[in-house]
């Protein structure tokens, strides 16, 4: 026996050591099947000694790079620098000229902003990171940063560059953490294609591509070049950050009802040097129940619709106009909404000088027409026939008006002599989502059940069926 | 008679050993470089100095046993820097190990031309030892690109006929 253990004591020690690696490789593999329990005991362990170990030296040596470079890009190599200081002078002034022209331009894009984005999210907190390492080998797809848990990292953080999303904190140690970054093949986002608002879910490949595979059915229509950003659907990445832009649309090799939709990604994942850290993301929720989302965006849009008349005109007069939103339900104001000014407030909101001119430009048009100021002002058809002339009218005018025309009325309704915003109007394309979120009025705002004729679930207009998300598809 | 005439073969070659120093700071430097200098140069990622480092040692050796532990332990080490599952480099490297300090008790892998040789061979062994222990332990599939492994092949060869003669300064003769 014991020359049997000396003649094969070589082999013996081989299988002996691929049989321990062999079990705690099939233990990992076990564990991965249970995320919650993936990455804990022995393995992690491991990983957490061995970055532990070679972190130091990583950024000791990255610090000594910099330090290097700066020293000989800013004590050095200094000549053209007055040029270019004479040349920078320049375009400062050059830029401020332009800023005083975008500023206005800001404010327009703001308050547009303010309308679309009822539920996105914000991006709280971020810490920037330096990064320090990659995984060395084509197999896996990780990058590691210069900030653990002592910096407040935690596992499954987003981590982002201002071009688009890198990917989210897979492990963390004390000073540093791996990233795994968001062309892996493990790797998975909730995105959304910007223009034709088609969700799906990011993935990597082996070879480190990005592909929106199995989501995208073959009859729909993706354009090579439409931006895609995060849809915020994977409680991980915020809403709204850039991803990449479709590179090519192919039919699906596995199954033909899809669409292999290939990913360029916005961020260069192959020259990172810093990236953020998303360590805190906030939900800007309303600050109100939803039911009082369409008076939102009535407040909103009455604030831009040149043919809605000033609060100060209809007090004491509910609803005498198709866009007042002066219902008792209106008086909450979300929080985020706060900076938009509101058409209650008394105050006449500021104005941009393309809406103002569109304003000046309608209301000569609205006396050159009377019968169209009448047609605005009129009383609500549904009123006429219930004889009930105070009641209050729909929230909102172009949305809601489009929505109503699907349920079926005795009488053809007016139509509001107003300028529908393109936001509002692309609302009533079913894609958009955004009629879903302008309600119809509670009922007891509307006239006498007698006036209304009672609607089936299928009549029913869109304004009354569930809301969905703004942004979202409905699902299939 | 035979086992006589292979003792007395083995007695002839030449076993080398190294110091503690050279024998964590060369792997760890492999290491490092690996997933320090990759960021910078991306093609560098051809190259497995962990392999070669792997390689080398075991070959200069010339025992089976601290050939197969070095090989496992560069992997081990490799796996959790990698973030891949611990033991896919880990047991690669291992049989690496084994029978490149098998391979060298039998042969004169001292020649530039028997190293390029052996380092295409065992790189292709350890890719298609990876590739089994993944697609049959971790159940995973990886598009197989000969190719690309071929020339990766190609590649580590000669950078071992280059890296190995760098390294036979801190050999110590027994």
């Amino acid at each position: 026996m014991e020359n049997f253990f000396s003649r094969y004591k070589n082999p013996l020690v081989l299988m002996a050591v691929l049989v321990i690696q062999v079990i705690a490789l099939a233990t990992q593999v076990k564990r991965a099947e249970n995320p919650n329990a993936a990455n804990s005991g022995g393995t992690r362990l491991i990983r957490v000694w061995t970055v532990t170990a070679v972190a130091p030296f990583e950024r000791a040596l990255v610090s000594t790079g910099h330090f290097f470079r700066d020293t000989w890009h800013n004590y050095v190599d200094l000549h053209k620098v007055r040029k270019q200081n004479l040349e920078l002078q320049e375009e400062v002034a050059r830029l401020k000229m332009e800023q005083v022209r975008l500023r206005e331009d800001a404010h327009q894009a703001q308050r547009l902003q303010a309308l679309l984005d009822f539920k996105e999210r914000y991006i709280g907190q971020v810490v920037p990171a330096q990064v320090i390492g990659t995984s060395g080998t084509e197999q896996s797809r990780v990058i590691y940063i210069d900030r653990g848990s002592h910096d407040g990292i935690r596992q499954d953080m987003p981590v982002i560059t201002p071009d688009g999303i890198v990917g989210k904190v897979k492990d963390v140690f004390p000073l540093s953490s791996q990233v795994l970054m968001i062309n892996d093949r493990e790797s998975g986002a909730g995105v959304i294609l910007q223009n034709s608002r088609l969700q799906g879910i990011l993935r990597g490949t082996a070879t480190g591509e990005l592909n929106v595979p199995d989501t995208i059915m073959s009859d729909e229509k993706v354009e090579v070049g439409e931006p895609v950003v995060t849809s915020g659907g994977d409680r991980i990445y915020p809403r709204g950050v850039p991803v990449g832009t479709v590179a090519s649309v192919t039919p699906d090799r596995e199954n033909d009802s899809f669409l292999a939709v290939k990913i360029k990604p916005a961020a260069d994942l192959n020259r990172l040097e810093e990236v953020l850290v998303v360590t805190k993301v906030t939900e800007q929720a309303p600050a109100v129940a939803s039911s009082s989302a369409p008076q939102r965006a009535a407040d909103i849009l009455a604030e831009r619709l040149p043919s809605v008349s000033k609060p100060d005109a209809n007090a004491g007069k509910p609803a005498t106009g198709p866009a007042s939103g002066t219902g008792p339900a209106n008086t909450a104001v979300p929080a985020h909404s706060q900076n938009v000014p509101q058409s209650g407030t008394g105050k006449k909101p500021e104005t941009p000088l393309v809406l103002q001119k569109a304003v000046q430009k309608t209301e000569q048009k609205k006396e050159a027409k009377p019968g169209a100021e009448q047609k605005t002002a009129g009383p609500n058809p549904a009123t006429t026939t219930t004889g009930q002339s105070k009641a209050p009218a729909p929230a909102i005018a172009g949305p809601v008006a489009g929505a109503n025309a699907a349920a079926p009325k005795p009488k053809p309704k007016p139509t509001p002599v107003v300028t529908t915003p393109p936001a509002a109007a692309g609302a009533s394309q079913p894609k958009s989502g955004f009629a879903a979120q302008v309600k119809k009025p509670k009922p007891q705002a509307s006239p006498s059940p007698a006036a209304v004729p009672p609607q089936s679930e299928a009549t029913k207009p869109e304004s009354e069926r569930p809301p969905a998300p703004v942004g979202e598809r409905p699902p299939r | 008679m035979n086992a006589v005439v292979s003792l007395t073969s083995r007695e002839e070659v030449d076993v080398h050993h190294f110091s503690w120093p050279v024998s964590l700071g060369i792997p760890a430097l492999a290491i490092f470089i690996q997933v320090y200098v990759t960021r910078q140069i991306r093609f560098i990622q051809i190259f497995d100095l962990p392999l070669l480092v792997t390689i080398f040692f075991a070959v200069a050796r010339r025992r089976p046993i601290p050939g197969m532990i070095t090989g496992s332990l560069i992997g081990t080490v490799q796996d959790a820097m990698a973030g891949i599952p611990i033991g896919l480099n880990g047991i690669a490297k291992t049989i690496i190990g084994y029978l490149a300090s098998s391979l060298g008790v039998k042969l004169d892998v001292d020649n530039p031309g028997s190293r390029f040789l052996m380092t295409f061979g065992f790189f292709l062994v350890h890719h298609l030892a990876f590739m089994v222990i993944d697609l049959g332990l971790v159940g995973t599939s990886r598009p197989w690109e000969w190719g690309h492994t071929l020339v990766a092949a190609l590649a580590n060869g000669f950078l071992s006929v280059v890296l190995f003669a760098g390294l036979d300064k801190f050999k110590q003769r027994m």
